[in-house]
């Protein structure tokens, strides 16, 4: 119920032509602030903290609606950003990022390159050694993505800018929740380029009929289809958990396979589609767009085969069947350090 | 049909299937005839009347048929399990293969209960073993144009004509063959019915036929003036290309159609450790990993389907397209990556297991359908046609 609450929200503040603004560089506040005084951020906090208590599966839905959307803010992270710290009413207000490239500099200034949606986001999550750090966009030095319309801003922060959370997980869980979200994120995506190269396939007339009627054309269609059922189901899959958080293998499977489709369901909607595709008035290159971005944040097929392969190959099940059963199985270690983590606040000023 | 994407949904095996692959494990480790990879890479299509009696003396023969009829009465999901983990060490199953999985099914849905009775038992026992009766010289992914006709005497019924591409019937006992009993090949699928034809009647010839890789798992069947009793007919005169389609829902959905070159990927992923070349090859091996984990939750997700009465036929055509895509990925991928260091090739074991897959690769997307008819019935499931 809750996911038609966020889409009524989206209907009115997410259309594709706010977001055309927003990627513009008109504000994105109508929009953030109907979602977040609905309290939809604390979606994912534990009901006795004030939060929604909802599962991984209901997120699910929410995060395949954002990418079906093109929702351009950190939506999904911002929710997902509540279980990775002890206290979630410890996170600031506003819309947090994740950042998989935050490295420090010899001066001891900190930096992360191409984070997703961080024109719209007010602080960012990136992990740095063993500890969660929390950094203001704000107090960074922001430049943007040289991509026309992408949200993506490389940062820099001067040293000392940064507050280390109590974390509720290990640093080393952020990218592949991260990439977990793109993965759901794509696959909702990738359903909407499905429905509009289905319904353009379908109303288009060359040779005297719609060129969805041309075997070519279906064809197409039917892998693209193939693709699009693979990528929602490998995402499905690892959203489909009770433990608090997804284990790695599921987020990779899920943003391994999600990457891989995208470029192919891409490929075949512009083909399908034609020149009007690429035209800046015919919504499709919002999502396009947005599929070869999110193949590449945070880690894209490459990256995740090759931590899979390792996985694979190390792991003790003789038979890959045995291995790949296991991929889904709740296997997520519990943070063991956790109590041992004293909280580190050195916010400048 | 538009949300054909949303049909395939997330299922998990109960865990009483889970209980039951201990079960399955424990037999294959005592009683899996040992053979090398290039063997057990035939898996479905290799004969062996012994393994499959063996099977049988456990119930695992007629796994999903009605316990008065001497199945299994287990349901789809222990089904799933059973034939995953007997086709993920390459268990010889092909003797008792497509009775199990779709002869069976079909007797028990169409087959009157005289039919049942003579048929299912000794089907469940691994007394008889059945093959497919489709394909004819002519017939091929046009189906409905079979010309193999059988018409009516005052005994029954005589049969002429030709089926091919059949596997293993020169070593089984009875065929369901699909003929056409009324009309002519122009009248496409009205008048066709199915017959259930013993192999030993007079006027039948089988042949094999010999593949490319040497073996003849391949044969082609005879039929001239078999004389067939009244009772040879399964189910209606006339509905033989509802029932086929029926036949060939139990064929597309199965778990069969990802794991036809998983004794390939495995023989490779045990000589990378072995000779420590893992590091090199680590994204094609996680690729496989990353295909393989979804294909498997789709098709859980079909068997989830068919656990709950539904017949998924849309939703296995785009599981299988996919599924084979992924099987002929397999030697393709390893062949590249075997070949990227001439100077250590691997031993003679995987070598001829690769070339075995390899060589059978382009039957995985022509068997139960092509490639080309299963995207055609996707796009009809779309709407698009």
């Amino acid at each position: 119920m809750f996911v038609e609450a966020i889409a009524s929200i989206l209907d009115h503040h997410c259309t594709p032509a706010a977001v055309r603004a927003i990627e513009s560089g008109d504000s994105v506040q109508p929009l953030a602030a109907a979602l977040a005084q609905a309290g939809f951020l604390e979606l994912l906090s534990p009901e006795e903290l004030g939060g929604g208590g909802a599962g991984w599966r209901d997120f699910f839905d929410v995060v395949l609606l954002c990418g079906a959307s093109a929702v351009p803010l950190p939506l999904a992270q911002s929710m997902a950003a509540r279980l990775l710290v002890a206290d979630p009413q410890s996170l600031p207000m506003g819309y947090i990022t994740f950042a998989s490239s935050l490295a420090r500099g010899t001066d001891g200034s900190l930096q992360a390159l191409h984070v997703p949606c961080a024109r719209t986001a007010s602080h960012l999550i990136g992990a740095l050694e063993d500890d969660l750090l929390l950094l203001p966009v704000s107090g960074s030095h922001l430049l943007p993505s040289s991509v026309p319309g992408s949200l993506a801003a490389s940062l820099c922060w001067p040293a000392g800018t940064e507050h280390v959370l109590r974390a509720g997980a290990h640093a080393a869980d952020l990218t592949p929740l991260a990439a977990l979200i793109h993965a759901g994120l794509l696959a909702g995506a990738m359903k909407r380029c499905f429905d509009l190269t289905m319904g353009y396939a379908n109303e288009r007339v060359q040779f005297g009929k719609p060129i969805g009627k041309f075997q070519a054309i279906q064809h197409q269609l039917s892998v693209m289809a193939e693709h699009v059922a693979a990528g929602r189901m490998a995402a499905q899959a690892a959203f489909g958990t009770d433990d608090r958080l997804p284990a790695l293998p599921a987020c990779a499977v899920a943003k391994a396979r999600t990457s891989e489709a995208a470029q192919l369901v891409a490929t075949i909607a512009h083909a399908v589609h034609g020149a009007m595709g690429v035209t800046e008035e015919y919504d499709l290159q919002l999502f396009t767009r947005r599929l070869h971005e999110w193949r590449v944040t945070h880690g894209s097929e490459a990256h995740w085969h090759r931590a899979l392969g390792r996985l694979l190959l190390d792991s003790p099940q003789p038979l890959a069947v045995d291995f790949v059963r296991t991929v889904w199985e709740s296997g997520h270690v519990a943070p063991r350090k956790l109590a041992l983590q004293r909280t580190r606040i050195s916010v400048r000023g | 049909m538009a949300d054909l994407l949303e049909n395939l949904r997330l299922a998990s095996l109960p865990t009483e299937a889970e209980a039951f692959r201990r079960e399955v494990k424990d037999f294959l480790a005592r009683d899996l005839p040992e053979s090398p990879a290039d063997v057990r890479s035939r898996s479905w299509l290799a004969f062996d009347h012994e393994f499959s009696r063996k099977l049988a003396q456990r119930g695992w023969v007629g796994v999903t048929l009605p316990k008065q009829y001497g199945g299994g009465d287990l349901d789809a999901f222990s089904r799933f399990v059973l034939v995953e983990e007997l086709l993920a060490v390459g268990a010889p199953v092909g003797a008792h293969w497509i009775a199990d999985r779709q002869s069976g099914p079909l007797i028990l849905k169409f087959g009157s209960e005289v039919q049942k009775q003579a048929y299912l038992p000794r089907i469940c026992r691994g007394d008889i073993f059945f093959c497919i009766g489709m394909s004819e010289p002519n017939s091929g992914s046009d189906l409905a144009s079979v010309g193999t006709r059988a018409v009516r005497t005052d005994k029954g019924w005589r049969l002429n004509g030709r089926k091919t591409w059949t596997t293993n019937g020169h070593k089984c006992d009875y065929t369901i063959a699909l003929v056409r009993t009324s009309g002519a090949p122009a009248d496409r699928q009205a008048g066709l019915s199915q017959f259930i034809v013993d192999l030993k009647l007079p006027g039948v010839t089988v042949r094999p036929i010999v593949d490319l890789t040497g073996d003849a798992h391949f044969s082609e069947m005879f039929f001239d003036d078999v004389e067939l009793a009244q009772d040879a007919l399964i189910g209606n005169e006339g509905d033989g290309w509802k029932q086929v389609n029926a036949e060939l829902a139990f064929e597309r959905s199965g778990p069969e159609r990802l794991y036809s070159s998983i004794v390939l990927l495995d023989c490779w992923l045990q000589w990378l450790r072995a000779s420590g070349r893992g590091e090199q090859h680590l994204e094609t091996v996680g690729r496989f990993a990353a295909h393989l984990a979804t294909l498997r939750q789709m098709s859980i997700a079909l068997t989830a389907k068919l656990a709950a009465g539904e017949s998924p036929v849309v939703e296995a055509a785009l599981v299988k397209d996919l599924g084979t895509e992924f099987e002929q990925s397999v030697p393709a991928l390893i062949e590249a990556a075997i070949g990227a260091d001439p100077t250590q090739p691997p031993d003679a074991e995987l070598m001829r297991t690769l070339a075995y897959v390899s060589h059978m690769a382009p039957t995985f997307s022509l068997r139960g359908g092509t490639r080309e008819i299963l995207r055609g019935m996707i796009a009809r499931g779309l709407g698009l046609r």
